[in-house]
């Protein structure tokens, strides 16, 4: 009997041992996923919460300039009845003037162009930089990402600069006789192109290198081996084999030069119409923060979708394995 | 010097002076800044044949290849095709493919479309195109791989999709960089017979690349020994191994016992050699290296060697010495053994009957004959 005793005695420890390592285990998974969940409640998701909150709101003369302001100074009961003044009353007021729908129409088509033109000069650049010798690669990426040095706002300035009809643009055009007149460039859609153009090009131009450099050489040596002259084996190899870092560099350009502010703001003028800028108007200078909050909140919502699409196409290259 | 046969019957163009070259090499260099990579080259290949470039890294064989395809140009001397001078042509417009080491399939293609790259390149109708892949499919059985990509397959599987693509367009000649090397040692052996036979069914001409000296001797009808982009010699496997034309050929090809010495008496039929501590070796018609006094090497393949404990009546040739080492290996014993003189020799022998006991042990006196015929002298 006595041994019986015993051996229950040891064995409980050793059933016990591995339940609670799992349980610890479980524990120490789920507190590392809780970190960036949290960051991702207080950073992202309160805020938007509070900002959705604003864009039902009504816009007020008081402070802070919108009403209800949903607070505890009546009380629980209070805070509850501050949700009946609640209402979607801003999003139809979107519907009703063009000047919204026209300023999300042109940010995104804007944006597109903006994106073709970036992938156009930056797959060249990345192309470039991925055939070069290994020595030289580094100091190449190094200049790619050096302008991050330097202020964003301050390198847009300098575009005025050069783009303005007195700038350094048209008075090298107008010394060399190419032109007998200043282009106008500066305070049209052409400036903001060459805005974004320049400001993102970057992050078009690492993603593309990364996949590119990756990109075993012997496959081009292979298909010019099968018949394949070099541009097709370009379009046919080359290309295909780098659609992820084209995927990727383009969500890259197109997601913030939707919503971009400060381009369409000092090189567009106050001609050209986008989201960015209507937004900054509506809070800055109309202090309609109800209404700015539902223009950020649509941004949102239209963003999404190519996010949701980048994703996914990030899911199937994980699934291929490479 | 007696020539040996080929591992096929009857075909030996090398030894036809009517025979035409199919490729040739004449004079070619190739530079890579400072660094010769192929130095004055010539070299001619034959229709049909399996010729093997077999060489340490570095030695230049790869670029020899890629030349061929056109990945490199020579810079100097020329390469001919079948009468044609390749100088300019560009890989895409040359009668060749090849197999590449690293396989080189596209990742983002089915097996079928690697396989049927280069067909639609060539602008074949569509459903000649199918028939070809179906064959294709069908000659490396892979029929029910078909729609996979390359990363579904398995590296053995991986290299028929290689190989399958590489002949598809049915090239005037086939190149292999390396074939094998990406294959474990058993699929390898199995793949050398598959090369061989399916270089017979398609009648091609075959260059490989390989710097395994056993999957050179196994396949190829003709090996090109190189060493820092020059060819050592150019012969059947078997001429190489019984008769290599040089030390390093020797030493490179198969295990070698060298016994170096100088020419002591030359006859018509036999040749007198001291050895350095003045053992005296009688060689069978000894060549073009055995002139008198000439410092000479005597090159010995263990397997021609025998071990006995007492001198044997007969021999023409035997030094005594002492049981160094022993490796039973099975099929066949190695033997090492210390001769008096110092020179450590290896000789194997063939366990025909079952071995119950050894024959000779660690530390036993023993003595080493070999017949007059059995090695080479080679120039030192």
């Amino acid at each position: 009997m006595s041994n019986i005793a015993v051996t229950d005695a040891a064995a409980l420890p050793t059933a016990a041992k591995p339940f609670l390592t799992r349980l610890g285990a479980g524990f120490v998974n789920r507190l590392v996923i809780i970190v960036p969940y949290l960051w991702l409640l207080f950073f992202f998701l309160i805020p938007f919460v509070i900002v959705f909150k604003i864009s039902l709101s009504q816009t007020a003369i008081a402070m802070p300039p919108y009403t209800p302001v949903l607070d505890f100074s009546d009380g629980v009961s209070g805070f509850f009845a501050g949700f009946r003044d609640l209402n979607f009353d801003n999003y139809v007021w979107l519907t009703q003037d063009a000047l919204y729908f026209k300023a999300y129409v042109t940010s995104v088509i804007i944006a597109a162009i903006s994106t073709v033109l970036t992938l156009i000069v930056g797959y060249p650049i990345a192309y470039g930089m991925a055939r070069a010798p290994a020595t030289i690669r580094p100091t190449l990426l190094m200049l790619v990402i050096l302008p991050f040095w330097t202020s964003f706002l301050i390198r847009v300035y300098a575009w005025i600069g050069i783009l303005k009809p007195e700038g350094l643009l048209n008075q090298l055009l107008l010394s060399l006789h190419i032109i007998n007149q200043p282009l106008v460039i500066l305070n049209t859609y052409t400036a903001i192109f060459i805005g974004i153009v320049y400001s993102y090009l970057p992050f078009m131009v690492l993603p593309l290198y990364s996949s590119l450099e990756k990109m075993d050489y012997s496959l081009i040596e292979a298909a010019k081996d099968l018949g394949c002259p070099p541009t097709a084996a370009f379009w046919k190899i080359t290309f295909p084999l780098s659609l992820p870092g084209v995927i990727a560099g383009c969500l890259l350009v197109f997601i913030p030069a939707v919503g971009e502010f400060v381009i369409p703001d000092l090189l567009g003028g106050s001609q050209t119409l986008m989201i960015g800028k209507t937004l900054w108007n509506e809070f800055f200078a109309n202090r309609d923060w109800p209404v700015s909050s539902a223009v950020a909140v649509i941004l949102l919502l239209l963003l999404t979708v190519p996010i949701m699409l980048f994703q996914q196409a990030q899911a199937r290259s994980q699934e291929q394995g490479k | 010097m007696k020539s040996l046969g080929s591992i096929r019957r009857d075909f030996a163009p090398w030894n036809d002076p009517n025979a035409k070259p199919y490729i040739q090499f004449d004079n070619v260099t190739k530079k890579f800044g400072d660094f010769t990579a192929v130095n004055n080259l010539s070299l001619t290949i034959f229709e049909r044949e399996f010729f093997a470039l077999l060489g340490a890294s570095g030695c230049g064989k790869s670029t020899l290849l890629r030349m061929l395809a056109g990945f490199e140009e020579p810079t100097s001397g020329r390469i001919l095709l079948d009468g044609q001078d390749l100088r300019g042509i560009p890989p895409y417009r040359r009668p060749v493919n090849m197999m590449f080491q690293s396989y080189a399939l596209f990742p983002h293609m089915t097996v079928e479309n690697n396989i049927a790259f280069g067909l639609k390149q060539e602008g074949m109708p569509k459903p000649d195109i199918e028939k070809r892949v179906a064959e294709m499919l069908k000659l490396v059985k892979l029929e029910q791989f078909a729609k996979r990509k390359p990363h579904q397959l398995s590296g053995g599987q991986r290299q028929r999709v290689a190989l399958a693509r590489s002949v598809a367009k049915r090239p005037k000649v086939l190149l292999l960089d390396e074939p094998l090397g990406a294959l474990d040692k058993k699929l390898r052996e199995e793949t050398q017979f598959e090369l061989m036979d399916l270089q017979q069914e398609l009648g091609l001409t075959f260059v490989v690349v390989t710097h395994d000296q056993e999957e050179a001797m196994t396949m190829a009808d003709r090996i090109a020994i190189m060493d820092k982009g020059e060819v050592m010699q150019v012969a059947t496997p078997a001429e190489v191994y019984e008769a290599p034309a040089s030390r390093f050929v020797a030493h490179f090809v198969g295990n070698v016992n060298m016994f170096e010495g100088k020419v002591a008496e030359r006859s018509a039929n036999t040749t007198r050699i001291t050895g350095a501590s003045g053992a005296q070796i009688v060689v069978e018609n000894g060549g073009a290296a055995a002139a008198p006094n000439a410092d000479i090497v005597f090159a010995i393949r263990p397997e021609k060697i025998k071990v006995s404990s007492k001198k044997p009546a007969d021999a023409v040739n035997a030094l005594e010495g002492e049981v160094y080492d022993v490796a039973y290996l099975g099929d066949m014993t190695v033997y090492h053994i210390r001769l008096d003189d110092g020179q450590i020799v290896r000789a194997s022998a063939l366990n025909a009957a079952r071995v119950t006991e050894d024959p000779l042990t660690w530390n036993d006196r023993a003595w080493v004959s070999f017949r007059p015929d059995a090695g080479v002298v080679l120039a030192r």
